[in-house]
């Protein structure tokens, strides 16, 4: 029995009397090529986590989210020709609390980065962000814009990014099974404190704007501030 | 001269010069400020309502395309884009000075019930405030947020906060009053129904709905200040692509090309004219297939056949854009005078791949009435629902196929012709029901239409003599239009009116570049064909809206 076969195929080699010891009593459509493979073991033999993040990477549901621009490959990257269903992770969920990974499809404007982390905080743990398009890399071409995000980095953390404006499908399913990799590999993204982050109003540190807009902000409100200066 | 004011209503197809309009209007003109594609006629703020209303209703300018305004450096300026329905080749501007320190402006709102949303834009961006507006708040930028982004002292680097408000919870009693008995529901603006970031206030009476007041503003990307700091000849062509971006690229890319080509009078060769129609009406069958597949999703919640077939439809038209342009989504391939290049070699090949789609088209259309219009639980959900009255589509300034749904019998490519659409043999589709069906129908029926512009233009490609394919005029490398001239030109998008007004200022980039966006008009006709209704079908009527967000906020 070499190294370099893991699995042992040859009916020859294979101890048949344990498996068909096992497979007494059981009709032939319980069989499979997988079960001939694992031969005269039952058993396989694992870590624990190891096998839990396998598990994670196979079978991921994704949230169903739209943006922009890219939220149209995202589409066609769930439906016909590109099915990103074959990979094991092709099933949008409409809730955030039955999904585990958010693709994050288009620009991030000042208006929506507040709902998007609403929808985040909402995801179960252990969960996963990939970043689709140069948006959510930098504000793509619209970095220089008033109203735009420099990146969905700033509000979440990331695990994945696919560059393009926007990324074909094809470097969707890509990135998507690359985050499938590393789960199963149980590698994850460094969870840093963001820049901009959610929080109430009377938490913020006094100054000229807070001054302005305390008359029309309650102290309980969650606020999320933006120093446009600072952004890159 | 006959010119006394007539007592009736125009029918609209009478064609009066700049001069007998300025006579109409006698005292209420102060000055003339023509614009490249209409008249201009400069009036005082405190009377656009009267004014207004003569043109509308003496002289049947019916259509208020938009209200773009703007900051000089002694005042601010609204112009009201006025057209018929009947003939949008007559137009008139109406402009509207207000004073630099104190700029307050009547409001147009009770003649067009769609300036409400285009002056608070102008009062969100620009900071011009319209006396006798009924709520004028700002719709596209957060509430808190400090300054007018396009006026001239705007910092760019200035904090900004941005709040979530309290989401009210529908199980809890949450009335409107104390007395009745409503409530109150958010729709979005994460939510599959919305077609991407729209937020719906809704207020509920049982399953009926009171009032559904869209929010909008979540995907607001400064598409304005973008093209306002681009170069005409090429940094600007990239961005409409991205503006109503369910492959309707080539659509955009010609409302922009159409303004900046007459604003810098750039004639087109007909060759790259007919592969711009060619192309733009690959867009529009490309655009319709995803309206047809997300309301097949929303109605029978059809994730498995009807929104997967037309997804498989979509990707052939995209393989031939891919062909011809050599990108998927966002094209980017006309120029101003032309498109970048000629049809991909082999030609024969890209001609029969274009003529087996074609040929295919009618049997997949077949699918599609089998499996959703002739539906009965599809026509149930659909039929008689979310009624738009042609008036009120035309106050709205609805066009596209939700005025075409409606009966509004207006469609630019044939009315305002561009491209080589007047030379082609093909019909504007309308159809009288007014409801959520009838948008569906003409949309699909517009497929049709498009499958035969397209095989009309593959004949003519295909025949042209080799030596007269000229695909670009000659444009000079750095275009800088006249000091202070203005146009406004639309061409027939996706969803209907796509128009841009640029005003000129000597340079090489646009000192005022406004998007007339189709889905802004449309989407504000929501509340009129939801309330009354039950809640799903908000969800109908906005699905046959078929907006697109990033043109709503742009």
């Amino acid at each position: 029995m070499s190294s370099d076969q893991p699995f042992i195929t040859d009916e020859s080699q294979v101890v048949t009397e344990t498996r068909d010891a096992r497979m007494t009593g059981q009709g032939d459509r319980f069989n499979s090529r997988l079960r001939e493979a694992f031969g005269s073991s039952p058993f396989i033999l694992t870590k624990f986590d190891k096998f839990l993040n396998w598990c994670r990477g196979s079978s991921m549901f994704m949230l169903q989210f739209g943006i922009a621009c890219c939220s149209i490959e995202m589409m066609h990257t769930y439906a016909v020709k590109h099915d990103l269903d074959r990979f094991g992770s092709g099933v949008p969920r409409a809730s955030p609390r039955q999904a585990d990974v958010m693709i994050v499809p288009g620009t991030i404007v000042s208006k929506f980065a507040p709902r998007m982390k609403r929808v985040y905080d909402q995801m179960p743990e252990p969960k996963f962000v990939v970043g689709m398009g140069s948006c959510t890399i930098s504000g793509g071409p619209f970095q220089e814009g008033y109203n735009v995000i420099k990146g969905a980095e700033e509000v979440i953390p990331i695990d994945i990014h696919v560059p393009g404006c926007p990324p074909r499908p094809e470097a969707l399913v890509y990135g998507v099974v690359k985050l499938q990799e590393r789960i199963a590999n149980g590698e994850a993204a460094p969870v840093t404190v963001k820049p901009y982050e959610l929080e109430e109003f009377s938490d913020l540190e006094r100054d000229e704007l807070v001054d302005k807009l305390a008359d029309q902000i309650d102290d309980d409100e969650l606020v999320m501030r933006y120093n446009f200066a600072d952004s890159p | 001269m006959s010119l006394e004011r007539p007592d009736t209503v125009d029918d609209g197809a009478v064609e009066r010069t700049p001069d007998e309009l300025e006579a109409l209007l006698g005292d209420l003109v102060v000055d003339r400020d023509d614009h490249l594609n209409a008249p201009g006629f400069v009036i005082r703020p405190d009377t656009v309502q009267e004014t207004l209303s003569i043109l509308k209703e003496q002289a049947g300018y019916d259509h208020l395309s938009v209200v773009s305004a703007q900051e000089y450096e002694n005042r601010y300026e609204s112009i009201y884009h006025l057209k018929k329905f009947d003939d949008p080749t007559q137009e008139v501007s109406v402009v509207v000075p207000a004073d630099k320190d104190d700029p307050v402006s009547e409001s147009a709102e009770p003649v067009f019930r769609t300036a409400d949303w285009h002056e608070r834009e102008a009062y969100d961006l620009i900071g011009i405030e319209y006396d006798d507006h009924p709520d004028l708040r700002r719709i596209l930028l957060p509430e808190t947020w400090q300054g007018h982004p396009l006026s001239m002292d705007y910092d760019l680097d200035r904090p900004q906060i941005a709040t979530l408000p309290e989401h009210a919870n529908p199980l809890e009693d949450h009335h409107k009053d104390a007395e009745s008995d409503t409530m109150f529901l958010n729709i979005g603006p994460h939510h599959p129904a919305t077609h991407g970031v729209l937020h719906l206030k809704t207020t509920l009476d049982g399953e009926q709905v009171v009032d559904v007041e869209p929010d909008i503003g979540y995907l607001h990307r400064s598409e304005e200040q973008m093209a306002q700091s681009g170069t005409y000849r090429h940094q600007i062509m990239p961005y409409p692509d991205r503006w109503d971006y369910i492959s309707a690229g080539l659509l955009n890319e010609w409302a922009y090309a159409r303004a900046a080509e007459d604003l810098a009078d750039i004639e087109v060769p007909e060759y790259a004219q007919v592969i711009r129609t060619m192309g733009a009406e690959m867009c529009r069958i490309a655009a319709h297939m995803l309206a047809l597949a997300t309301f097949a999703l929303d109605i029978n919640g059809d994730f498995t056949a009807t929104f997967m077939y037309a997804i498989n439809d979509r990707e052939r038209v995209q393989n031939l854009l891919e062909d011809l342009t050599g990108q998927r989504l966002m094209f980017n391939y006309f120029r101003l005078g032309g498109v970048v290049w000629d049809l991909p070699e082999p030609r024969e090949e890209f001609f029969s791949k274009t003529r087996d789609f074609l040929d295919q088209l009618p049997e997949s259309v077949e699918e599609y009435h089998n499996l959703i219009t002739s539906n009965e639980v599809f026509q149930m959900r659909t039929i008689d629902t979310g009624v738009l009255p042609p008036e009120v589509a035309k106050n709205y300034g609805a066009t596209g196929p939700v005025a075409r749904g409606s009966g509004v019998d207006y469609d630019l490519r044939r009315d305002d012709p561009y491209g080589y659409y007047d030379e082609l043999d093909w019909d504007v589709v309308t159809e009288e029901g007014c409801d959520n069906f009838s948008r569906l129908l003409v949309r699909m029926r517009e497929v049709e239409e498009s499958a035969k512009i397209i095989g009309q233009c593959v004949d003519l490609l295909e025949d042209w003599p080799e030596d007269e394919r000229n695909i670009q005029a000659n444009v000079p490398r750095t275009l800088r239009p006249d000091d202070d001239t203005e146009i406004y030109r639309a061409v027939e998008g996706a969803k209907g009116e796509l128009g841009i007004y640029i005003r000129a200022d000597g340079t090489d980039k646009p000192a005022r570049f406004k998007i007339r966006s189709p889905c802004f008009s449309n989407l504000q006709t929501l509340p009129e064909m939801a309330n009354g209704e039950y809640i799903p079908d908000v969800v109908a009527a906005l699905g046959s809206l078929d907006i697109v967000l990033g043109e709503v906020d742009r």
